[in-house]
């Protein structure tokens, strides 16, 4: 087992109800607990399905089981399906320190719908973010997602991004033997191909 | 990830809180399972589903929570084991058959698993149902990790089967829902023969018949069991302590709030100061053990969620144990060191622990956290919760919020527990206006109907889910024939509990295990039962709404079934029956004599509103092609392209 960067190391995967982020927090654990290390995962879903904000706090250790919640400031990644949940989640865990990766394609909620707030616009998440962390990668996981066929691959474009950070010990074989445990065959490769456009994005 | 049922001891996994409870429950032989759908239980029933045929199990989604119980105890009274979890809400429900049950005592190891929701992430209210074991007088345990809480599952019955009662299993949904290293354990092979002993002498609680009477009697005994249980509490593995041999406070916890305690402390830098002591074993406390580390310090704060059950018995232990361990000062809830409402944190906890101290923390860096406070205060909007895209019950409420304008006498509707509850909020055009327990919605509109001779002449609906009927509305109706009351039941039929994640009720032609299942037709039961019925597809926005107008006209109890199945079912999900387009040349936006009703009172995701070219678009990525929109816009610039092949 690697000596990891920090112990513990703490992951936060957030997004919109519906956009697979128990899934996509579930594979990355899985990934990570191959490897030997001690995971907790701490999620809400239920009624935050019904698009509320969701988020997944994901814990490394090499030691002991930890409090499924992160204590507030203490992140060391962010990685957001939906680009204001990066801000929301930074606000709460986030530090000088932490880095961000955040999909760009936006989910309105409700009230900008009904124009009774506003969206930002994605320049100004960008500097905001900047100004937030120690480094941010924007990623169009949705758009490549599309192109692959299905917009739910997003979360596996983002995990694929996150171990090309080479930040924490996560190869394609890893992730190959956590898909092949997940899903069915067929979805396979299409899954290896996300993979591989996310850790290309941050190469 | 591997399954549930794996047999292979020692290796280490990750599993979700429900699932370690599953699994300790295989790994004690449990025969049979039965469950109401409700978050954060509903995992249990279902892992136990997955593995039922391999691990000869019998597994069902009962009715309600009571009905479960019941079912549960049989497996029990026929000297098998049997497991039956539920959430908090629903040990009220089966509270009543509860009563009974502690006082006769049970043969085959009972565990009642229940899994709260502090904070109220997916509930309507925070209840707990630790009181229900104090008040039921039945053991209590509480894990505090995911280890512990496969192996605590395990014991609880043996702890059950020693006691002769059910045993209760307290999670909490940052327990259930949460995930965390577990090592397995054996398999068992244990093949019993279930039969139910019933000819034995009257007071023979292995073989006699089975009752709660004589009373006194069953309650002498029952507070026997109890005293042994506290006796072996003595002893439990589950109740720890780490910290220094004269530590200046100790933290008395358990459950989930255990994983926050030894953060905080480890935050503080307080190892050497601080003693935690874990409590697995929650009601009765064992005396003598609590008595040797109440001794240790004059300070102690005990952390718990929600309200102080376990800052009571700690206290009346120690007032009993005055003379021997000296005066306490106690923190808490109660001095409001911890906060009384709400789920706790690491961060929560630090805060108390640091003021208790005189230790300073601070989580974050307060110019940071100003800077980024403000970055989300003006850039991240409030996601408030919606119907998903899709949903028949958005579609729903907008021909209920219609139909009641339209008829102009003020009326209201009394709402009920599912997504539905959601028709509260703007997401349902805030339609419902009172929502309280499953099946309460017609029966409050049954009181609400007798008011007329106190002058009140409001018209009432009221909606309930197709689960929800059967879970609770069913007596409700029946009360609402014989009392002639003048109300409307919506039931918004969508084929499934789909709150807590589609599972099947006797409505439909499925079980638990997915075997086919004798359907129930809610239509003839309520025609059977006296009440007019009309169905009707949701979708059809025009001809629900003037059904519902209609049916408001008639006097006595009227149903309506509003059909259409749920967006995420497995026969829906990912499929679009319509391709939407908005028509730029048709869409006058604001200009609109409307002002944009598809997206400023309608609000389904899948519509955005294009700010710089002031018209509507459709989201493809959410919009989950159910057509409804087409029929919202007055001037048809949202577009059906048909079909759409799969
Ligand atoms: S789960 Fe089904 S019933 Fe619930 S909000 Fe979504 S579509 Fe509607
Ligand atoms: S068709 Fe219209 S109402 Fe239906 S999901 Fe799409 S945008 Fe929403």
């Amino acid at each position: 087992m690697k000596p990891l960067i920090q112990d513990p190391y703490n992951i936060i995967l957030a997004g919109v109800g519906g956009q697979g982020n128990v899934m996509g927090s579930r594979i990355l654990a899985n990934m990570l607990s191959r490897k030997g290390y001690f995971l907790t995962i701490g999620e809400t879903f239920g009624a935050s399905q019904r698009g509320g904000s969701v988020m997944s706090h994901l814990r490394v250790s090499a030691a002991s089981t930890l409090s499924t919640q992160i204590p507030k400031g203490k992140a060391h990644i962010v990685i957001a399906l939906e680009p204001v949940e990066a801000i929301r989640i930074i606000a709460a865990y986030g530090n000088r320190e932490v880095i961000v990766l955040t999909n760009t394609r936006p989910v309105h909620p409700v009230s900008v719908i009904a124009g009774e707030s506003g969206y930002p616009e994605i320049e100004t998440i960008q500097k905001t973010l900047e100004g937030l962390s120690s480094r941010v990668w924007l990623i169009e996981a949705t758009e490549e997602a599309l192109r692959l066929g299905n917009p739910i691959l997003s979360n596996i474009i983002m995990i694929g991004a996150v171990s090309g950070l080479d930040i924490l010990p996560l190869e394609l074989e890893d992730f190959t033997a956590v898909i092949e445990e997940t899903f069915p065959k067929k979805l396979l490769d299409v899954n290896r191909q996300a993979f591989q456009i996310g850790r290309d994005k941050v190469k | 990830m591997p399954k549930l049922n794996e047999d292979k001891e020692g290796i280490r996994v990750l599993m979700m809180g429900n699932e370690a409870i599953v699994r300790g429950a295989l790994e004690a032989g449990v025969n049979v399972a039965a469950g109401y759908p409700g978050t954060p239980s509903s995992e249990i029933i279902e892992n136990l589903s997955k593995v039922a045929q391999e691990r000869h199990l019998y597994v069902e989604w009962s009715t309600n929570e009571k009905i479960s119980l019941e079912v549960a105890a049989a497996a029990s009274f026929a000297g098998l084991r049997a497991i039956c979890p539920m959430k908090q809400n629903g040990v009220n429900v089966a509270s009543d058959f509860l009563l009974h049950l502690a006082g006769s005592g049970t043969r085959g190891g009972l565990v009642l698993v229940t899994c709260d929701d502090p904070g109220a992430l997916s509930s309507a209210n925070e209840g707990e149902s630790r009181h229900f074991a104090r008040m039921i007088e039945i053991p209590l345990l509480e894990p505090g990790d995911f280890q512990e809480a496969k192996d605590m599952t395990k014991w609880a019955f043996e702890l059950s089967e020693e006691l002769k009662n059910v045993v209760m299993l307290r999670s909490v949904t940052r327990m259930s829902h949460a995930s965390g290293m577990v090592r397995l354990g054996k398999l068992p092979e244990r093949m019993v023969k279930a039969e139910f002993k019933c000819r034995g002498p009257l007071l023979d609680q292995e073989t006699g018949p089975v009752s709660s009477m004589p009373v006194v009697y069953h309650h002498t005994l029952q507070q026997e069991k109890l005293r042994r249980a506290r006796e072996l509490f003595e002893e439990s593995p589950f109740n720890t302590y780490e910290g220094p041999e004269k530590p200046e406070l100790l933290v008395i916890t358990g459950s989930a709030c255990t994983l926050y305690c030894r953060e905080a402390i480890h935050l503080l830098g307080l190892k050497d100061r601080v003693g935690l002591l874990k409590l697995g074993t929650t009601w009765p406390l064992p005396p003598k053990f609590m008595k040797k580390y109440l001794a240790l310090t004059e300070k102690i704060l005990i952390v718990e969620e929600v309200i102080p059950f376990l800052e009571d018995s700690v206290k009346i232990l120690a007032a009993e144990q005055a003379a021997e361990i000296g005066i306490k000062t106690f923190y808490g809830k109660n001095d409001g060191t911890i906060p009384m409402v709400g789920e706790l944190n690491p961060d929560l906890v630090a805060a108390g622990l640091s003021k208790i101290m005189g230790a300073p923390y601070a989580s974050m860096d307060g110019e940071y956290a100003k800077e980024a406070q403000e970055a989300a205060g003006a850039l991240a909007p409030e996601r408030d919760l919606t119907f998903c895209p899709g949903c028949p019950h958005r579609a729903s409420f907008w021909s209920i919020h219609k139909a009641l304008q339209l008829d102009n006498r003020k009326g209201f509707v009394c709402g009920d527990i599912g997504c539905y509850s959601l028709g509260a909020r703007p997401a349902g055009f805030s339609t419902v206006k009172i929502a309280h327990a499953m099946g309460s919605g017609l029966g409050l509109a049954c009181g609400f109907g007798k008011l007329e001779a106190f002058g009140m002449d409001q018209p009432t609906l009221t909606v309930c889910g197709d689960s929800t009927f059967f879970h609770a509305a069913l007596p409700a109706l029946v009360n609402a024939v014989h009392h002639e009351a003048n109300t409307t039941l919506i039931i918004l039929d969508n084929s499934g509990t789909a709150m807590t994640g589609f599972q099947p009720h006797p409505g439909l032609p499925i079980n638990a295990l997915g075997q086919a299942a004798p359907q129930i037709d809610i239509a003839k039961v309520c025609e059977a039962m006296g009440a007019k019925v009309v169905i009707r597809d949701p979708f059809e926005l025009e001809e629900t709404r003037a059904t519902i107008n209609a049916l408001l006209e008639e006097e006595g109890i009227k149903v309506l079934i509003l059909r259409q199945i749920c967006a995420l079912s497995p026969e829906k999900k990912g499929k679009k029956s319509h391709t939407m387009r908005i028509d730029e040349s048709r869409c006058l936006g604001e200009e609109c004599g409307c002002n944009r009703l598809c997206t400023r009172v309608f609000r389904c995701p899948g519509l955005i509103w294009d700010k710089e070219k002031k018209k509507s678009r459709i989201d493809e990525v959410i919009c989950a092609g159910c057509g409804v929109c087409a029929d919202i816009c007055t001037s048809g610039a949202i577009r059906r392209e048909e079909p759409v092949s799969v």
